[in-house]
Protein backbone atom coordinates (compact mmCIF):
# COMPACT_ATOMS: atom_id res chain seq x y z
CA UNK A 1 0.00 0.00 0.00
CA UNK A 2 2.99 2.29 0.78
CA UNK A 3 6.07 1.06 -0.24
CA UNK A 4 7.04 -1.07 -3.34
CA UNK A 5 10.82 -2.76 -3.12
CA UNK A 6 12.30 -3.47 -7.02
CA UNK A 7 15.09 -5.14 -7.78
CA UNK A 8 16.98 -5.80 -11.30
CA UNK A 9 16.98 -9.30 -12.31
CA UNK A 10 20.98 -9.42 -12.12
CA UNK A 11 20.04 -8.39 -8.35
CA UNK A 12 17.39 -10.29 -7.50
CA UNK A 13 19.40 -13.65 -9.10
CA UNK A 14 22.45 -12.75 -6.87
CA UNK A 15 22.92 -15.06 -4.06
CA UNK A 16 25.27 -13.60 -2.14
CA UNK A 17 23.38 -10.73 -2.20
CA UNK A 18 20.14 -12.26 -0.99
CA UNK A 19 22.01 -13.96 1.97
CA UNK A 20 23.24 -10.45 2.89
CA UNK A 21 19.75 -8.80 1.99
CA UNK A 22 17.85 -11.20 4.64
CA UNK A 23 20.76 -10.61 6.89
CA UNK A 24 20.47 -6.43 6.88
CA UNK A 25 16.59 -5.98 6.77
CA UNK A 26 15.36 -4.98 10.36
CA UNK A 27 11.64 -5.85 9.16
CA UNK A 28 12.53 -8.88 7.43
CA UNK A 29 11.51 -7.80 3.91
CA UNK A 30 13.88 -10.13 1.83
CA UNK A 31 14.44 -14.05 1.97
CA UNK A 32 16.35 -16.18 0.77
CA UNK A 33 14.52 -18.61 -1.99
CA UNK A 34 15.24 -21.93 -2.42
CA UNK A 35 17.36 -21.72 -5.11
CA UNK A 36 19.57 -19.16 -3.45
CA UNK A 37 17.91 -15.94 -5.09
CA UNK A 38 16.57 -12.96 -3.39
CA UNK A 39 12.88 -13.48 -2.33
CA UNK A 40 10.70 -9.97 -1.24
CA UNK A 41 8.31 -11.16 1.88
CA UNK A 42 5.22 -8.74 0.61
CA UNK A 43 3.55 -8.61 3.58
CA UNK A 44 6.96 -7.10 5.29
CA UNK A 45 7.16 -4.44 2.84
CA UNK A 46 4.70 -2.03 4.37
CA UNK A 47 7.03 -2.63 7.78
CA UNK A 48 10.04 -0.98 5.77
CA UNK A 49 11.38 1.91 7.70
CA UNK A 50 13.20 3.54 4.42
CA UNK A 51 16.69 3.08 6.61
CA UNK A 52 18.32 2.10 2.32
CA UNK A 53 20.57 -0.85 3.98
CA UNK A 54 19.10 -2.57 0.99
CA UNK A 55 20.20 0.07 -1.38
CA UNK A 56 23.16 0.62 0.00
CA UNK A 57 24.35 -3.65 -0.27
CA UNK A 58 23.55 -3.53 -3.38
CA UNK A 59 25.17 -2.84 -6.19
CA UNK A 60 24.21 0.70 -7.84
CA UNK A 61 20.47 0.42 -9.52
CA UNK A 62 20.00 -3.11 -8.03
CA UNK A 63 17.33 -2.01 -5.32
CA UNK A 64 15.08 0.70 -5.50
CA UNK A 65 12.52 1.52 -2.99
CA UNK A 66 9.58 3.33 -4.53
CA UNK A 67 7.29 5.43 -1.69
CA UNK A 68 4.01 5.08 -3.55
CA UNK A 69 2.46 7.91 -1.14
CA UNK A 70 4.57 10.44 -3.19
CA UNK A 71 6.58 8.82 -6.23
CA UNK A 72 9.70 9.24 -4.82
CA UNK A 73 12.35 6.80 -5.00
CA UNK A 74 15.23 5.77 -2.98
CA UNK A 75 18.03 4.50 -5.06
CA UNK A 76 21.71 4.52 -5.28
CA UNK B 1 -0.65 -3.12 39.86
CA UNK B 2 -3.21 -2.82 43.42
CA UNK B 3 -2.69 -5.39 46.06
CA UNK B 4 -5.46 -6.68 48.26
CA UNK B 5 -5.54 -5.43 51.58
CA UNK B 6 -4.03 -8.77 53.24
CA UNK B 7 -1.24 -8.26 51.00
CA UNK B 8 -0.52 -4.55 51.55
CA UNK B 9 -0.46 -5.64 55.63
CA UNK B 10 2.18 -8.53 54.49
CA UNK B 11 4.77 -5.66 52.83
CA UNK B 12 3.64 -3.52 55.55
CA UNK B 13 4.80 -5.68 57.97
CA UNK B 14 8.00 -6.43 56.59
CA UNK B 15 8.89 -3.19 58.30
CA UNK B 16 7.49 -3.73 60.90
CA UNK B 17 4.16 -1.11 60.76
CA UNK B 18 2.04 -2.21 63.81
CA UNK B 19 -0.97 -4.06 62.76
CA UNK B 20 -3.98 -5.87 64.12
CA UNK B 21 -3.90 -9.49 64.86
CA UNK B 22 -5.39 -11.56 62.31
CA UNK B 23 -5.42 -13.11 59.31
CA UNK B 24 -7.56 -14.38 56.48
CA UNK B 25 -9.99 -17.03 55.59
CA UNK B 26 -11.74 -18.70 52.16
CA UNK B 27 -14.24 -20.79 54.70
CA UNK B 28 -16.36 -20.04 57.47
CA UNK B 29 -14.38 -22.74 59.38
CA UNK B 30 -11.31 -21.30 59.15
CA UNK B 31 -12.68 -17.92 60.21
CA UNK B 32 -13.93 -19.12 63.28
CA UNK B 33 -10.69 -21.01 64.07
CA UNK B 34 -9.25 -17.40 63.43
CA UNK B 35 -11.46 -15.89 65.67
CA UNK B 36 -11.37 -18.10 68.30
CA UNK B 37 -7.23 -17.61 68.28
CA UNK B 38 -7.66 -14.12 68.41
CA UNK B 39 -10.25 -14.11 71.13
CA UNK B 40 -12.78 -11.39 72.00
CA UNK B 41 -14.63 -8.86 68.81
CA UNK B 42 -13.56 -9.33 65.18
CA UNK B 43 -14.13 -7.81 62.15
CA UNK B 44 -14.29 -9.25 59.20
CA UNK B 45 -13.57 -7.45 55.81
CA UNK B 46 -14.23 -8.92 52.29
CA UNK B 47 -10.97 -9.30 50.46
CA UNK B 48 -11.55 -6.85 46.99
CA UNK B 49 -9.82 -5.02 44.80
CA UNK B 50 -12.15 -2.08 45.00
CA UNK B 51 -13.15 0.26 48.21
CA UNK B 52 -16.21 1.16 49.28
CA UNK B 53 -16.40 -2.39 51.06
CA UNK B 54 -18.20 -0.84 54.13
CA UNK B 55 -20.76 0.32 52.10
CA UNK B 56 -21.65 -2.84 50.61
CA UNK B 57 -21.82 -4.53 53.16
CA UNK B 58 -18.18 -6.14 52.98
CA UNK B 59 -17.01 -5.17 56.37
CA UNK B 60 -18.68 -6.66 59.15
CA UNK B 61 -18.17 -7.25 63.33
CA UNK B 62 -18.62 -10.50 65.30
CA UNK B 63 -18.37 -10.98 68.98
CA UNK B 64 -17.90 -14.91 68.87
CA UNK B 65 -16.58 -17.47 66.91
CA UNK B 66 -19.96 -18.73 65.69
CA UNK B 67 -20.95 -15.42 64.43
CA UNK B 68 -17.93 -14.87 62.56
CA UNK B 69 -18.02 -18.20 60.75
CA UNK B 70 -21.40 -17.22 59.63
CA UNK B 71 -20.63 -13.37 58.83
CA UNK B 72 -17.45 -15.06 56.54
CA UNK B 73 -20.06 -17.63 54.79
CA UNK B 74 -22.26 -14.13 53.67
CA UNK B 75 -19.21 -11.80 52.72
CA UNK B 76 -17.78 -14.77 50.46
CA UNK B 77 -20.84 -14.64 48.47
CA UNK B 78 -21.17 -11.12 48.48
CA UNK B 79 -20.27 -9.39 45.00
CA UNK B 80 -18.53 -5.91 45.80
CA UNK B 81 -18.34 -3.89 42.50
CA UNK B 82 -18.63 -6.95 40.44
CA UNK B 83 -16.07 -9.15 41.89
CA UNK B 84 -16.30 -12.08 44.43
CA UNK B 85 -13.72 -11.71 47.36
CA UNK B 86 -10.58 -13.86 47.43
CA UNK B 87 -10.85 -14.36 51.10
CA UNK B 88 -12.08 -12.65 53.68
CA UNK B 89 -9.82 -11.26 56.32
CA UNK B 90 -10.41 -11.85 60.22
CA UNK B 91 -8.68 -9.24 62.29
CA UNK B 92 -9.06 -8.39 66.77
CA UNK B 93 -11.38 -5.71 66.67
CA UNK B 94 -9.63 -2.44 67.87
CA UNK B 95 -10.91 -0.26 70.71
CA UNK B 96 -10.57 3.04 68.66
CA UNK B 97 -9.30 6.28 70.37
CA UNK B 98 -8.95 8.40 67.48
CA UNK B 99 -7.87 7.62 63.19
CA UNK B 100 -4.74 9.11 60.93
CA UNK B 101 -4.54 9.30 57.72
CA UNK B 102 -0.96 8.38 56.62
CA UNK B 103 -0.41 8.74 52.30
CA UNK B 104 2.79 8.71 49.97
CA UNK B 105 1.92 8.77 46.39
CA UNK B 106 3.81 10.56 43.80
CA UNK B 107 2.99 14.14 43.06
CA UNK B 108 3.00 14.75 39.16
CA UNK B 109 3.24 18.40 39.28
CA UNK B 110 6.49 19.03 41.41
CA UNK B 111 7.62 15.04 39.84
CA UNK B 112 8.60 14.05 43.23
CA UNK B 113 6.85 11.40 45.97
CA UNK B 114 4.60 13.54 48.68
CA UNK B 115 4.35 12.41 52.04
CA UNK B 116 0.12 13.24 53.23
CA UNK B 117 -0.78 13.07 56.84
CA UNK B 118 -3.82 13.97 58.71
CA UNK B 119 -4.99 13.69 61.91
CA UNK B 120 -8.66 13.43 60.53
CA UNK B 121 -8.41 9.48 59.38
CA UNK B 122 -11.09 7.26 58.58
CA UNK B 123 -12.66 9.15 55.81
CA UNK B 124 -11.87 10.26 51.96
CA UNK B 125 -8.53 12.32 52.23
CA UNK B 126 -9.81 14.04 49.67
CA UNK B 127 -12.74 15.56 51.43
CA UNK B 128 -10.62 16.04 54.61
CA UNK B 129 -8.13 18.55 52.29
CA UNK B 130 -11.23 20.36 50.78
CA UNK B 131 -13.06 20.85 54.26
CA UNK B 132 -10.60 21.03 56.60
CA UNK B 133 -7.07 21.77 55.07
CA UNK B 134 -5.85 22.95 57.97
CA UNK B 135 -5.80 18.97 59.31
CA UNK B 136 -3.62 17.97 56.11
CA UNK B 137 -0.55 18.28 55.70
CA UNK B 138 2.27 17.16 52.87
CA UNK B 139 5.95 17.67 52.21
CA UNK B 140 7.73 16.10 49.42
CA UNK B 141 11.15 14.17 49.41
CA UNK B 142 13.89 13.54 47.24
CA UNK B 143 14.44 9.70 45.98
CA UNK B 144 18.05 10.71 44.91
CA UNK B 145 18.65 10.91 48.21
CA UNK B 146 18.22 8.64 51.54
CA UNK B 147 14.88 9.39 53.34
CA UNK B 148 15.48 10.48 56.99
CA UNK B 149 12.64 10.15 59.77
CA UNK B 150 13.32 13.78 60.26
CA UNK B 151 11.40 14.64 57.04
CA UNK B 152 8.44 12.63 58.50
CA UNK B 153 8.86 14.31 61.91
CA UNK B 154 8.71 17.98 60.74
CA UNK B 155 5.31 16.83 58.63
CA UNK B 156 3.83 15.39 61.33
CA UNK B 157 4.66 18.32 63.56
CA UNK B 158 3.42 21.08 61.72
CA UNK B 159 -0.35 19.26 62.15
CA UNK B 160 0.52 20.16 66.01
CA UNK B 161 1.68 16.78 67.03
CA UNK B 162 3.58 16.35 70.14
CA UNK B 163 4.95 14.11 72.26
CA UNK B 164 5.01 10.55 72.71
CA UNK B 165 2.29 10.71 69.44
CA UNK B 166 5.00 12.61 67.17
CA UNK B 167 7.33 9.89 67.98
CA UNK B 168 5.09 6.84 67.25
CA UNK B 169 3.88 8.32 64.39
CA UNK B 170 7.50 9.80 63.19
CA UNK B 171 8.28 5.95 62.96
CA UNK B 172 5.42 4.50 60.96
CA UNK B 173 5.65 7.45 58.50
CA UNK B 174 8.95 6.66 57.90
CA UNK B 175 8.36 2.88 57.63
CA UNK B 176 5.48 3.22 55.40
CA UNK B 177 7.77 6.14 53.29
CA UNK B 178 10.94 3.18 52.86
CA UNK B 179 7.68 0.50 51.66
CA UNK B 180 7.08 2.76 48.96
CA UNK B 181 10.29 3.13 47.90
CA UNK B 182 11.76 -0.35 48.62
CA UNK B 183 8.25 -2.03 46.06
CA UNK B 184 7.98 0.75 43.79
CA UNK B 185 4.65 1.71 44.69
CA UNK B 186 2.81 4.06 42.91
CA UNK B 187 0.44 4.62 46.40
CA UNK B 188 0.59 3.67 49.80
CA UNK B 189 -2.26 4.49 52.30
CA UNK B 190 -3.31 3.64 55.30
CA UNK B 191 -6.17 5.31 56.43
CA UNK B 192 -7.10 4.71 59.13
CA UNK B 193 -4.19 4.44 61.26
CA UNK B 194 -5.94 3.84 64.59
CA UNK B 195 -4.49 5.42 67.79
CA UNK B 196 -5.97 2.98 70.40
CA UNK B 197 -7.40 3.62 73.78
CA UNK B 198 -4.12 2.34 75.13
CA UNK B 199 -1.92 5.15 73.11
CA UNK B 200 -0.35 2.48 70.71
CA UNK B 201 -0.66 2.67 66.70
CA UNK B 202 -2.19 0.13 64.69
CA UNK B 203 -3.03 0.45 60.83
CA UNK B 204 -6.61 -1.13 60.36
CA UNK B 205 -6.81 -0.72 56.27
CA UNK B 206 -4.67 0.06 54.09
CA UNK B 207 -3.99 0.35 50.23
CA UNK B 208 -0.46 -0.26 48.40
CA UNK B 209 -0.47 0.29 44.81
CA UNK B 210 2.59 -0.94 42.53
CA UNK B 211 3.97 0.56 39.31
CA UNK B 212 3.04 -1.98 36.59
CA UNK B 213 6.34 -1.99 35.19
CA UNK B 214 8.02 -2.88 38.04
CA UNK B 215 6.68 -6.14 38.34
CA UNK B 216 9.56 -7.58 37.26
CA UNK B 217 12.00 -6.38 39.42
CA UNK B 218 9.62 -7.74 42.71
CA UNK B 219 9.02 -11.16 41.06
CA UNK B 220 10.31 -12.78 44.50
CA UNK B 221 7.99 -11.07 46.76
CA UNK B 222 5.14 -11.34 44.25
CA UNK B 223 5.91 -15.06 44.03
CA UNK B 224 6.32 -15.03 47.94
CA UNK B 225 2.27 -13.42 47.90
CA UNK B 226 1.31 -15.92 45.25
CA UNK B 227 0.46 -13.34 42.66
CA UNK B 228 1.27 -15.18 39.42
CA UNK B 229 3.16 -12.77 36.48
CA UNK B 230 0.04 -12.86 34.90
CA UNK B 231 -2.78 -11.91 37.11
CA UNK B 232 -3.33 -8.30 36.21
CA UNK B 233 -4.94 -7.16 38.97
CA UNK B 234 -7.14 -4.82 37.26
CA UNK B 235 -10.42 -3.21 39.35
CA UNK B 236 -12.69 -5.53 37.31
CA UNK B 237 -12.00 -8.43 34.85
CA UNK B 238 -11.02 -7.77 31.17
CA UNK B 239 -13.47 -7.34 28.45
CA UNK B 240 -13.03 -9.58 25.52
CA UNK B 241 -12.48 -6.11 23.47
CA UNK B 242 -9.34 -5.66 26.12
CA UNK B 243 -7.99 -9.06 26.07
CA UNK B 244 -8.16 -8.87 22.10
CA UNK B 245 -5.87 -5.17 22.92
CA UNK B 246 -3.65 -7.20 24.71
CA UNK B 247 -3.28 -9.92 21.80
CA UNK B 248 -2.64 -6.93 19.48
CA UNK B 249 -0.05 -5.67 21.56
CA UNK B 250 2.03 -9.01 22.31
CA UNK B 251 1.85 -9.27 18.48
CA UNK B 252 5.58 -8.47 17.91
CA UNK B 253 8.25 -6.75 20.78
CA UNK B 254 8.25 -3.21 18.75
CA UNK B 255 6.41 -0.44 20.57
CA UNK B 256 3.41 -0.27 22.31
CA UNK B 257 -0.12 -0.49 20.68
CA UNK B 258 -2.24 -1.77 23.42
CA UNK B 259 -3.04 -1.17 27.11
CA UNK B 260 -7.03 -0.97 25.51
CA UNK B 261 -9.51 0.29 28.00
CA UNK B 262 -13.19 -0.53 26.89
CA UNK B 263 -15.71 2.50 27.05
CA UNK B 264 -18.88 2.90 26.04
CA UNK B 265 -18.68 6.09 23.70
CA UNK B 266 -18.81 6.42 19.92
CA UNK B 267 -15.53 7.98 19.17
CA UNK B 268 -12.62 5.57 18.83
CA UNK B 269 -9.06 6.53 20.82
CA UNK B 270 -5.55 5.80 18.82
CA UNK B 271 -3.75 7.86 21.29
CA UNK B 272 -0.98 8.24 23.05
CA UNK B 273 3.03 9.41 23.15
CA UNK B 274 4.63 10.70 26.86
CA UNK B 275 1.38 10.50 28.95
CA UNK B 276 -0.72 12.03 25.65
CA UNK B 277 -3.26 9.49 25.75
CA UNK B 278 -5.04 10.63 29.27
CA UNK B 279 -5.06 13.91 28.52
CA UNK B 280 -6.13 13.34 25.26
CA UNK B 281 -9.10 11.08 26.97
CA UNK B 282 -9.59 13.76 28.77
CA UNK B 283 -9.68 16.61 26.46
CA UNK B 284 -12.26 14.24 24.84
CA UNK B 285 -14.30 14.48 27.57
CA UNK B 286 -13.96 18.14 28.46
CA UNK B 287 -15.10 18.92 24.45
CA UNK B 288 -18.30 16.49 24.99
CA UNK B 289 -17.28 13.67 23.19
CA UNK B 290 -17.80 10.07 24.64
CA UNK B 291 -14.96 7.97 23.88
CA UNK B 292 -15.03 4.08 23.13
CA UNK B 293 -11.80 3.40 24.38
CA UNK B 294 -8.55 4.21 26.00
CA UNK B 295 -5.31 2.91 24.45
CA UNK B 296 -1.60 3.85 24.65
CA UNK B 297 -0.17 3.64 21.36
CA UNK B 298 3.96 4.76 21.49
CA UNK B 299 7.60 3.76 21.33
CA UNK B 300 7.13 3.05 17.34
CA UNK B 301 5.32 0.02 17.01
CA UNK B 302 4.96 -1.86 13.78
CA UNK B 303 2.66 -1.17 11.14
CA UNK B 304 1.01 -3.85 11.47
CA UNK B 305 0.48 -3.71 15.33
CA UNK B 306 -0.83 -0.20 14.34
CA UNK B 307 -3.31 -1.49 11.56
CA UNK B 308 -4.54 -4.18 14.19
CA UNK B 309 -5.27 -2.21 16.77
CA UNK B 310 -7.11 0.28 14.50
CA UNK B 311 -8.96 -2.74 13.11
CA UNK B 312 -10.10 -3.70 16.67
CA UNK B 313 -11.35 -0.36 17.47
CA UNK B 314 -13.58 -0.05 14.31
CA UNK B 315 -14.85 -3.65 15.63
CA UNK B 316 -16.34 -2.09 18.25
CA UNK B 317 -19.81 -1.57 17.80
CA UNK B 318 -20.91 1.84 18.22
CA UNK B 319 -18.23 3.85 17.14
CA UNK B 320 -18.56 6.24 14.01
CA UNK B 321 -15.33 7.54 13.95
CA UNK B 322 -11.63 7.49 15.18
CA UNK B 323 -8.83 9.64 16.27
CA UNK B 324 -5.53 9.43 15.88
CA UNK B 325 -3.70 11.89 18.32
CA UNK B 326 -0.37 12.16 20.01
CA UNK B 327 1.85 14.23 22.00
CA UNK B 328 5.15 15.37 19.43
CA UNK B 329 6.67 12.22 19.32
CA UNK B 330 10.18 11.75 18.99
CA UNK B 331 11.13 7.65 18.68
CA UNK B 332 7.79 6.88 17.11
CA UNK B 333 7.41 7.98 13.62
CA UNK B 334 4.71 9.51 12.08
CA UNK B 335 4.69 8.06 9.04
CA UNK B 336 4.64 4.46 10.52
CA UNK B 337 1.56 5.11 12.63
CA UNK B 338 -0.36 6.50 9.43
CA UNK B 339 0.80 3.89 7.55
CA UNK B 340 -0.38 1.58 10.19
CA UNK B 341 -3.92 3.17 10.92
CA UNK B 342 -4.88 3.73 7.38
CA UNK B 343 -3.86 -0.11 6.71
CA UNK B 344 -6.31 -0.75 9.59
CA UNK B 345 -9.02 1.30 8.46
CA UNK B 346 -8.49 -0.13 4.76
CA UNK B 347 -8.50 -3.91 5.56
CA UNK B 348 -11.70 -2.91 7.84
CA UNK B 349 -13.64 -2.14 4.82
CA UNK B 350 -13.88 1.91 5.39
CA UNK B 351 -12.60 4.86 3.79
CA UNK B 352 -9.86 6.03 5.74
CA UNK B 353 -11.22 9.82 4.38
CA UNK B 354 -14.51 9.16 6.37
CA UNK B 355 -13.66 7.02 9.43
CA UNK B 356 -10.34 8.81 10.58
CA UNK B 357 -11.80 12.24 12.21
CA UNK B 358 -8.42 13.56 12.92
CA UNK B 359 -4.94 12.94 12.24
CA UNK B 360 -2.66 14.65 14.88
CA UNK B 361 0.98 13.15 15.30
CA UNK B 362 3.53 15.65 14.60
CA UNK B 363 7.42 14.75 15.33
CA UNK B 364 9.45 12.29 13.38
CA UNK B 365 9.07 11.97 9.73
CA UNK B 366 5.99 14.18 9.59
CA UNK B 367 6.33 14.79 6.30
CA UNK B 368 6.04 11.40 4.95
CA UNK B 369 3.35 10.63 7.23
CA UNK B 370 1.95 13.84 5.90
CA UNK B 371 2.22 12.75 2.50
CA UNK B 372 0.38 9.32 3.30
CA UNK B 373 -2.73 11.23 5.14
CA UNK B 374 -2.91 13.39 1.81
CA UNK B 375 -3.15 10.58 -0.70
CA UNK B 376 -5.70 8.85 1.15
CA UNK B 377 -7.51 12.38 1.98
CA UNK B 378 -7.70 12.49 5.61
CA UNK B 379 -7.46 15.49 7.62
CA UNK B 380 -4.79 15.90 9.63
CA UNK B 381 -2.96 18.86 11.65
CA UNK B 382 1.15 19.40 12.92
CA UNK B 383 1.85 20.98 16.41
CA UNK B 384 0.62 24.30 16.10
CA UNK B 385 -2.30 22.81 16.55
CA UNK B 386 -2.87 21.44 20.48
CA UNK B 387 -4.16 18.23 21.27
CA UNK B 388 -7.52 19.82 23.25
CA UNK B 389 -8.21 21.34 20.09
CA UNK B 390 -7.47 18.31 17.71
CA UNK B 391 -10.08 16.32 20.51
CA UNK B 392 -12.56 19.63 19.76
CA UNK B 393 -12.11 18.66 16.04
CA UNK B 394 -12.78 15.20 16.10
CA UNK B 395 -15.80 15.43 18.70
CA UNK B 396 -17.80 17.68 16.55
CA UNK B 397 -16.75 15.59 13.38
CA UNK B 398 -18.57 13.04 15.70
CA UNK B 399 -21.36 14.87 16.33
CA UNK B 400 -21.97 16.41 13.15
CA UNK B 401 -21.54 13.12 11.26
CA UNK B 402 -19.26 14.99 9.20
Amino acid sequence: MFVRVDLTPEAASDKELAKKLAQICPVDIFEVDGGGSVKIVEENVDECVLCELCIEAAPPGGVKIVKLYSDEVLQR
Amino acid sequence: MRFYEFEAKALLAKQRVPLPKGGTAETAEEARKLAADIGGAVVLKSQVLSGGRMKAGGVKFAETPDEAAGIAEEIMKLEISGQLPKCVSVEQKAAVAKEYYLGVTYDAVAKLPVMIVSDMGGIDIEEVAEQHPDHVAKAHFSTLTPFTDFRAKELIASLGIKGRELTQLTSIVARLVRVFQQYDLTLAEINPLAQLEDGSFVALDCHLDMEDEARDRHQGVLDELGIAPDETRQGRPPTEFEIRGARVDQVDPRGVAGRVVEFEGNLGCVIGAGGGSLTIFDAIQKHGGKPANYCEIGGNPSVRKAAELTKLILSKPGVKKICVIMNVVSNTRVDIVARGVIKGVVEAGFDPADKIAIFRIPGAWEKDGFAILDKYGVEYCDRSVSMSEAARRAVEKVKSGA
